[in-house]
């Protein structure tokens, strides 16, 4: 990678940053959302039951799924920004 | 026809289908074998991931444990998806530019150390091993109610189906009879859940009948449910739970455990860019959520269904008689997994919760002595078509769909395993100078031998059966997440803080299950009772991965910063296996 010694760092600290963020997100709707915040969202109707219990059975693996792809897309686009890219 | 004919021609058709293609992808070189070539195309290897990761577990058991469980057992629902956010982002891709045939290789390079391959082989052999007697024994079982064979004659069955596929066409017939098998098991999964969802609900999607309205009651299915079986003495299907700790942390052990499973992740070795490992983690999991998301739908539904079939007048009628019963409790009844006794001898089935303090009054004033009516979890699904009056064919469909989720993952499973003992034991350890030619041979020689112990292992299963799944995703957890992320991430981990982090990792969580399930799970060997007030802080064996991990990656680091840094050349293979250029297919050399 000698040749592209600035740009590597600067790649890697762009994806270090997008999966960052992804775990927040990762860790907000599983834990947070379907687990620990369960009472405070027991205020918001869904078919029966809370928003809590459709996060804990739906909710966090539909997010799952978005997480994947967005960071599937947006690393596409870094490995080509910073030329890190295959043939 | 007869009901036997037609499971026999599904399951027959289908075994059929796994083995002509078996035939058309026959593994030609170690890399066909190891990796099916590295040209998988990224939503093929979706689908494979999908079947190889969805075993016998999650299509006959988890929707039986969320409607035993309520909201209590989305655990099972969050931790065996979110650890796909984890392989895609730490360690998938990586692991895929390293390209290389197996993860315990990837261990041996970055740390430098033939110990530390070592180690690795030793925790993936025993996390496969226990994890492939489950798949076995769950496919004996399938066997044994829809074909009215002997369990073990079943298990011989499939195995010899296993061996044909397996052991001919290695990583690449494996590859595509899994994406065949994914979609017998999809297809059985859900078409049953459609019907039950639509005669519940009017909802053709079960993901979205589970929010509907009951259409017989005019309430939401949700509070129906609740209603019904709180009037029966049991806890509240959407309540919350009081240990949150233990929760996040069975959550946590159950995403990281998958994560860290060899044999989902050797799947990413064979797509052929960096860029198609993280396609095909999103695909897989697009794969793995049509069942997830159809699961917690068809556990509450057919909890419902059981409900009102033994109480047709609701619950404050009177019970079925026991001679009025469908034929499906008859059919299940045979084999054991539903029972039935009249302990107030009054014909009828009376079906409560006899261990709510709270509710004895109530039972006592309507003249019950007890629950007489427990069935086994794992019948939910296999049952479900009966339950609701479906044709025959949707009972065979579901007797193809349970072995081929057993037979994938076993499938898989046991790549893992060969592949572990013929590249990593042989090739990296006794015998670096075998051809080529003779690791293929080796690869398919421990194949065999691998399939012929798991199954004598699922015809005898040890006694400790259902405890080491559990096992299998606490030492994954504990001990392979922890290293291969590190490899990645952390340049200044060296050999010895590997090894040690795995081998402390590895020993707390063995100490921490043994002291509760007994010492190598020998009955009577426990040090303490199992029962949440002797846990510590209230976290149960099954979730102390998580904090073997934690554990796992303290030590590591202690002891790197300690000791000296990896070498040059190291970090530059943990430079290059970050950026994705030059991947290439994975190779040997």
């Amino acid at each position: 990678m000698s040749g592209h010694d600035y740009d590597a760092v600067n790649y890697w600290k762009a994806n270090l940053r997008l999966i960052f963020g992804s775990l927040i997100v990762w860790a907000l709707v599983s834990y947070g959302f379907a687990i620990l915040l369960r009472p405070m969202l027991a205020g918001i109707p869904i078919g029966g039951t809370d928003l809590g219990f459709w996060f804990a059975q739906q909710g966090s693996i539909l997010t799952f799924i978005a997480l994947i792809f967005h960071y599937a897309w947006r690393m596409n686009k870094l490995d080509e920004k910073f030329d890190v890219h295959e043939e | 026809m007869d009901q036997f004919i037609i499971n026999l021609l599904f399951v027959g058709g289908s075994f059929a289908l796994y083995i002509g293609i078996a035939i058309w992808a026959k593994a030609g070189s170690t890399s066909d074998f190891y990796v099916a070539g590295g040209g998988v195309h990224p939503i093929t290897n979706g689908a494979a991931i999908g079947a190889d990761w969805m075993s016998a577990a999650s299509f006959i058991s988890m929707a039986g444990l969320i409607a035993a469980g309520g909201y209590a057992n989305s655990t099972f629902l969050m931790g065996w998806t979110g650890g796909y956010v984890l392989l895609a982002m730490l360690l998938a891709p990586y692991l895929r530019k390293f390209g290389k045939f197996t993860v315990p290789e990837f261990i041996g390079d970055r740390f430098y150390s033939r110990n530390a391959r070592f180690v690795a082989v030793a925790c993936l052999i025993v996390a496969s091993v226990t994890y492939v007697i489950g798949q076995m024994a769950g496919a004996g079982v399938a066997f044994s109610r829809f074909l009215e064979v002997d369990s073990t004659m079943g298990l011989i069955i499939a195995a010899v189906v296993i061996f044909i596929y397996a052991v001919l066409g290695g990583m690449k017939g494996i590859t595509y009879t899994q994406v065949a098998q994914y979609c017998v098991l999809i297809v059985a999964y859900t078409i049953p859940a459609v019907f039950i969802s639509l005669q519940l609900t009017g909802n053709a999607l079960p993901p979205l009948g589970l929010f509907s309205t009951h259409v017989e009651s005019g309430v939401p299915l949700l509070e129906k449910l609740d209603q019904i079986i709180t009037e029966l003495g049991f806890r509240d299907y959407t309540a919350d739970v009081d240990n949150k700790l233990n929760m996040v942390l069975f959550t946590l052990s159950l995403m990281i455990g998958t994560a860290g499973l060899p044999h989902v992740i050797i799947r990413f070795f064979t797509v052929p860019k960096v860029a198609d490992a993280r396609w095909s983690a999103g695909w897989a999991l697009v794969f793995i959520a049509l069942l997830y998301l159809t699961a917690p739908a068809v556990a509450s539904m057919a909890r419902l269904n059981l409900m009102t079939t033994i109480y047709p007048d609701g619950v404050e009628g009177q019970a079925i008689e026991y001679d009025e019963r469908p034929q499906w409790i008859q059919e299940w009844e045979v084999t054991g997994l539903i029972q039935f006794e009249d302990k107030n001898n009054d014909g009828r089935i009376q079906f409560y919760n006899d261990g709510n303090a709270e509710f004895a009054d109530e039972a006592e004033a309507r003249g019950w002595e007890g629950n007489e009516f427990t069935y086994n979890n794992d019948i939910l699904v296999l049952a479900n078509p009966e339950i609701a009056n479906l044709p025959g064919w949707v009972i065979g469909l579901i007797a193809a769909g349970g072995l081929a989720a057993a037979l994938s993952t076993a499938a898989g499973l046991l790549l893992a395993i060969s592949s572990a003992v013929s590249h990593d034991l042989i090739k990296g350890g006794f015998k670096p100078d075998i051809s080529e030619k003779g690791e293929l041979l080796a690869a398919r020689i421990s194949m065999a031998v691998a399939i012929v112990l798991a199954t004598y292992l699922g015809a005898n299963p040890p006694g400790f059966a259902a405890q080491v799944v559990a096992l299998a995703f606490g030492i994954a957890a504990a001990s392979l997440f922890p290293a291969l992320m590190m490899g990645i991430f952390f340049k200044r981990i060296n050999n010895v803080g590997a090894i040690s982090g795995m081998l402390a990792g590895l020993g707390a969580t063995l100490v921490y299950i043994f002291i509760f399930l007994g010492w190598f799970f020998i009955p009577g060997t426990n040090n303490l009772a199992n029962t949440p007030d002797n846990w510590l802080l209230g976290i149960s064996p099954l979730s102390f991965g998580a904090v073997g991990a934690i554990i796992n990656f303290a030590v590591a680091f202690a002891v790197s910063h300690a000791t000296e840094e990896p070498p040059v050349e190291i970090q530059e293979l943990v430079e290059s296996v970050r950026y994705p250029r030059g991947s290439g297919k994975a190779t040997d050399h």
